[in-house]
């Protein structure tokens, strides 16, 4: 059994920087990733971040994580356990951990949740032939690993992940068929960057839906159509892409397993990406040992994922007794907003509104 | 669209056809369609499938999805899939 005063589990930019501030104030840290290297979805983004300086914008996520890596590394209280996965929680605050090959049980004062999310899924004929993935799972074995599954692409949905998807495959030699959108605008992708897909003679078409892939083996043809009103498909507009694959950015919902079985409330909020558990600002939810940071709690993106896991890390050492400048807290706080000024966030903003009134009603 | 070529669950192979039919003989539950077609129980627990059922249940039975997944302990360990050696063995760390 491992004894710890704070366990992190997820080691992305808020799980990183929750380890920090946790550690920077005296706690004992323990940091859990299922992955072998730490930087979550950090080490498949090849471009540069927007966002706040501070938190890395300018700097090539995989860099970023290489730097908050070695910040954690080179932390005396921190230690790290890759390889591991928490599979279990118990109401007497300990954990269980697995890996492949063996288990570790752990015992924490705190637990700091930053799991992230998985991505969704949508219905359409033959959504099980090769060639249908997600969108981070082409970035995963194009960025990380270097291998390109396919030569030519659909990306469904022009949020963030599909347009920049767009790009790194055009950086990569694939040729991209197009972005399509069910809705009638542009997703959450800054505008900036698609307008440079664009410019690359990338279609961007909007109020189109995929109704099947088609193919003996694998995706030989996607077939769109656009929707009408009811978002239903109108018949005689259906387009004939021939790909090889069509990558799914539709979306992402938050990882809630843990929370659950934690017994910390959950509500559905859709401006968050689904269920997600109940939370305040300082990353507190109902369970007084459990915090969340970063998507797990609402997706957004890596600056207020940095900027929460460092609220929640000090919050959690604070409550623990240890001596942590109030002040910080508030700085990171009002980062925080000012971030959120931006229009982009005006649905997030609306989602943390809805989640916080159903729970005081 | 061909139901029966729609896959809701990718991990057990529950097409929206079966899905669609077990909501109509009263399965009419996330709880429920579980134990009957096994959705949700494969490797990745309900990670993909979880909202596209609930969509279709709160659809069907046109309640918004927030009131259709109230039980609190419906998650117990292990979240994912792990073989059985992995529990026998406590790691020397």
């Amino acid at each position: 059994m491992i004894f710890t005063d704070v366990m992190v589990i997820g080691g992305g930019p808020a799980g990183m920087n929750a380890a920090l501030t946790a550690a920077e104030s005296g706690a004992q840290v323990l940091l859990v990733d299922k992955f072998q290297k730490l930087g979550g979805q950090l080490v498949k983004q090849t471009h540069k971040f927007f966002g706040w300086a501070d938190r890395g914008a300018g700097t090539r996520g995989f860099n970023l994580a290489k730097q908050l890596a070695a910040q954690v590394n080179a932390h005396p209280n921190i230690k790290t356990l890759l390889g591991y996965e928490v599979i279990g929680g118990y109401p007497d605050q300990t954990y269980l951990a697995a890996s492949w090959e063996d288990h570790v049980k752990i015992s924490a004062k705190k637990a700091v949740i930053c799991t992230g999310a998985a991505e969704r899924m949508i219905l359409f004929e033959n959504n099980d032939l090769p060639g249908v993935m997600g969108a981070g799972a082409v970035q995963t074995l194009m960025n990380e690993y270097g291998v390109l599954p396919g030569e030519s692409f659909l990306i469904v949905g022009s949020g963030n992940v599909g347009v920049i998807l767009a790009y790194q495959l055009l950086q990569a030699g694939a040729h991209v068929d197009a972005v399509i959108d069910v809705l009638p605008k542009l997703g959450g992708a800054y505008w900036v960057h698609a307008a440079k897909v664009q410019r690359l003679g990338v279609p961007l078409l909007l109020r189109r839906t995929v109704l099947g892939v088609y193919g003996t083996e694998h995706v030989e043809e996607a077939v769109t159509a656009e929707v009408g009103e009811n978002m239903e498909p109108v018949a005689g507009t259906e387009m004939h892409h021939k790909v090889d694959v069509v990558a799914l950015a539709v979306g992402l919902m938050p990882l809630t397993d843990l929370f659950q079985m934690l017994q910390v409330r959950t509500e559905y909020i859709p401006e968050l990406g689904g269920f997600v558990p109940w939370h305040d600002e300082l990353g507190h939810t109902t369970n007084p040992n459990v915090y969340v940071a970063g998507d797990a709690g609402g997706i957004e993106e890596a600056t207020t994922a940095s900027l929460g896991g460092s609220i929640a890390g000090l919050v959690a050492a604070k409550e623990l007794g240890f001596p942590v400048d109030e002040n910080r807290i508030q700085e990171y706080l009002r980062a925080l907003s000012s971030f959120r000024e931006s229009s982009l966030s005006k649905k997030v903003l609306e989602g943390i509104e809805r989640m916080r009134g159903d729970s005081n009603a | 669209m061909n139901e029966e070529n729609i896959i809701v669950c990718r991990c057990e192979d529950i097409t929206l056809k079966q899905l669609r039919e077990a909501i109509k003989d009263g399965y009419d539950s996330w709880d429920k369609l579980k134990r009957y077609l096994r959705i949700g129980m494969g490797p990745c627990g309900g990670k993909t499938c979880k909202l596209l059922v609930l969509r279709e249940l709160a659809m069907v039975k046109n309640v918004p999805i927030s009131n259709l997944y109230l039980r609190k302990t419906v998650v117990r360990p292990p979240v994912r899939s792990v073989p059985f050696k992995a529990l026998e063995k406590e790691a020397s760390l």
